[in-house]
């Protein structure tokens, strides 16, 4: 009788356990001991061109075509990227700064209004002073589009109410700024 | 009269009482396991570093893909490498014991290891890019991330949770440009106009619901 449980015990063990769900392959975020370093995702050698690096380095050369869709892909990366620290219109008022980060400079001072726009490129590349580098994460193209809508915000600054025509003026008023 | 128990029903009732306890046990563990440690909704884990989405995602409003930036090209969200905490923590808190590990990190150049606590078994595939381009936002799957001090699961991500939302995936859709957007609340209020929107963008889009349930889409 004794013998009898323990087998039945013994068959339903398995059904506790769920392999599947755990296969022999590891995920990006996972560590693993297939490499010295511990690290499931490997760098790349030192060296390595990546297929599309070319087009990539030919991207980060040639400004792109200006474009309303090109302003609005950067209106939308200089958002996520650069609003932090550069606040909404670029004077620098972000929320970083405001808990103790070095102060930006404002796109809207004379200096930065006549950088040409491979400055801006430049500066997402390499990162300036206190700012990193944000070459990681936003693609060439994309530094071309961000560094056209802070051309676009640099005017928007600077011009004169009368420019604008009756409807986009009521549009301002109602917007109440 | 005969009887009721025989000389071995002692031993029975035993046998029996054994069994039913055991069964008890085994249905605890079964389901603790399929749930799996990692997805329990609501429960945090040990981190390495006490990392605040309130902090960041709310107080601060910093988008999440300032942090998970591949989330709208790849299949996986990924976590932020240690130097993408440091484009701030370089300047600021920058001897905050609480960040020790970030620093070490970084100075060692070994990653620092988050417990994840919304993991799917591997062999569900998942892919971030698609439901982020149609405009399904972070928040229906993820919850009020920018609410957690610490980060929990909103959904344990069970089978009939997906196939709830691919058999009628019209509701869930929304401007693909706001996807990180959290607060869907003045959203949620205008019923109708959204009704239309829902099945509109359906069409756009060749949302197929019959190919979306089909398993080869998930278990592949
Ligand atoms: C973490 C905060 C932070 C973020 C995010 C940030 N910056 Fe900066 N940026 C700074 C600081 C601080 C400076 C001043 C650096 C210095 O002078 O040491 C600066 C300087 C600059 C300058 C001025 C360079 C000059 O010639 O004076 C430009 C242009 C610039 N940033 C562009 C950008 C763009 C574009 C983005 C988004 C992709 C961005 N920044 C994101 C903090 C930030
Ligand atoms: C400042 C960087 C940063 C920002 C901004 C950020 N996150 Fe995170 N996120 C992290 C880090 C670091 C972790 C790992 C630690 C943890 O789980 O809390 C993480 C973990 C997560 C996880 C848990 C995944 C798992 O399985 O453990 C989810 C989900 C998530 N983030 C979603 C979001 C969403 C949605 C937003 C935007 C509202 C966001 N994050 C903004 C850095 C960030
Ligand atoms: C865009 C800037 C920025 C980035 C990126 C960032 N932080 Fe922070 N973090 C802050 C600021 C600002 C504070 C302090 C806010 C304050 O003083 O109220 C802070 C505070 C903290 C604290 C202190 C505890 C708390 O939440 O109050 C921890 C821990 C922390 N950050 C961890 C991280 C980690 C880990 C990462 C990388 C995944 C990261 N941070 C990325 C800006 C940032
Ligand atoms: C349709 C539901 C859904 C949506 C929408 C969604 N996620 Fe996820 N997310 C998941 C699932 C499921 C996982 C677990 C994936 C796994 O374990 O393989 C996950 C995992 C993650 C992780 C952990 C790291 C990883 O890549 O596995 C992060 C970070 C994350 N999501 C962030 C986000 C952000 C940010 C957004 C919005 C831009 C978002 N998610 C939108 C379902 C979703
Ligand atoms: C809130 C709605 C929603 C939820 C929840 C959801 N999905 Fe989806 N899913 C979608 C939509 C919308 C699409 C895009 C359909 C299309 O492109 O035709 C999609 C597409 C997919 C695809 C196809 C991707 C491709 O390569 O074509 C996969 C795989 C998938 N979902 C897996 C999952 C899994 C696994 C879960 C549960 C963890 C899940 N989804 C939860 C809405 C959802
Ligand atoms: C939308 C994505 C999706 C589709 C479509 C889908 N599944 Fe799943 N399936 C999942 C997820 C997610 C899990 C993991 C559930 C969990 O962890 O509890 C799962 C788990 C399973 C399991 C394991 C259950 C367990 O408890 O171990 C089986 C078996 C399964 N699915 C069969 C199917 C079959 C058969 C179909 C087609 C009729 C199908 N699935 C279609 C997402 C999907």
């Amino acid at each position: 009788m004794k013998r009898a449980i323990l087998l039945v015990l013994l068959c339903l063990l398995p059904a506790a356990c769920n392999d599947m769900g755990r296969q022999p392959r590891s995920d990006s975020d996972e560590p693993s001991k297939l490499f010295a370093d511990g690290k499931a995702l490997q760098a790349p050698p030192e060296g390595t061109l990546a297929r599309d690096d070319p087009a990539r380095m030919a991207a980060l050369q040639n400004r792109p075509p200006l474009t309303p869709a090109l302003l609005q892909r950067g209106a939308e990366r200089y958002a996520i990227y650069c609003t932090p620290c550069h606040g909404l219109t670029g004077d620098g008022h972000g929320r970083i700064p405001s808990r103790g980060f070095p102060q930006p400079p404002s796109f809207h001072e004379a200096r930065l209004k006549a950088a040409p726009s491979r400055h801006f490129v430049d500066v997402i590349t390499a990162g300036y002073g206190a700012m990193y580098s944000y070459s990681d994460r936003i693609e060439p193209r994309d530094r071309w589009a961000i560094a056209a809508y802070i051309r676009a915000l640099q005017i928007s600054q600077s011009m004169p109410a009368s420019a604008l025509d009756e409807d986009e003026r009521r549009r301002l008023e109602e917007s109440g700024s | 009269m005969a009887q009721i128990f025989t000389a071995s029903a002692d031993t029975r009732l035993r046998a029996m009482l054994l069994m039913a306890a055991a069964a008890l046990v085994l249905a605890i563990v079964a389901g603790y396991a399929s749930q799996g440690y990692g997805t329990v909704v609501g429960w945090v884990r040990d981190q390495p570093v006490p990392f605040s989405h309130r902090h960041h995602a709310g107080d601060l409003g910093i988008d999440c893909r300032y942090c998970h930036g591949a989330v709208e090209t790849s299949s996986r969200a990924g976590f932020p490498a240690t130097h993408v905490c440091m484009t701030c923590h370089s300047q600021i808190w920058t001897n905050a014991g609480m960040l020790a590990p970030v620093r070490l990190s970084l100075a060692q150049d070994k990653p620092l290891i988050w417990q994840r606590v919304s993991k799917l078994p591997d062999y569900v595939y998942f892919n971030h890019s698609a439901h982020v381009a149609k405009g399904v936002p972070c928040v229906t799957c993820h919850g009020r991330i920018d609410r957690m001090p610490l980060t929990a699961a909103a959904h344990s991500f069970h089978m009939n949770w997906c196939l709830d939302c691919h058999r009628n995936p019209g509701p869930a859709l929304r401007p693909p440009g706001e996807v990180t957007r959290m607060d869907w609340s003045g959203w949620d209020d205008s019923v109708e106009s959204h009704r239309q929107y829902a099945a509109l963008r359906v069409r756009v889009e060749h949302i197929d619901p019959v190919k979306l349930t089909q398993c080869n889409v998930c278990h592949r």
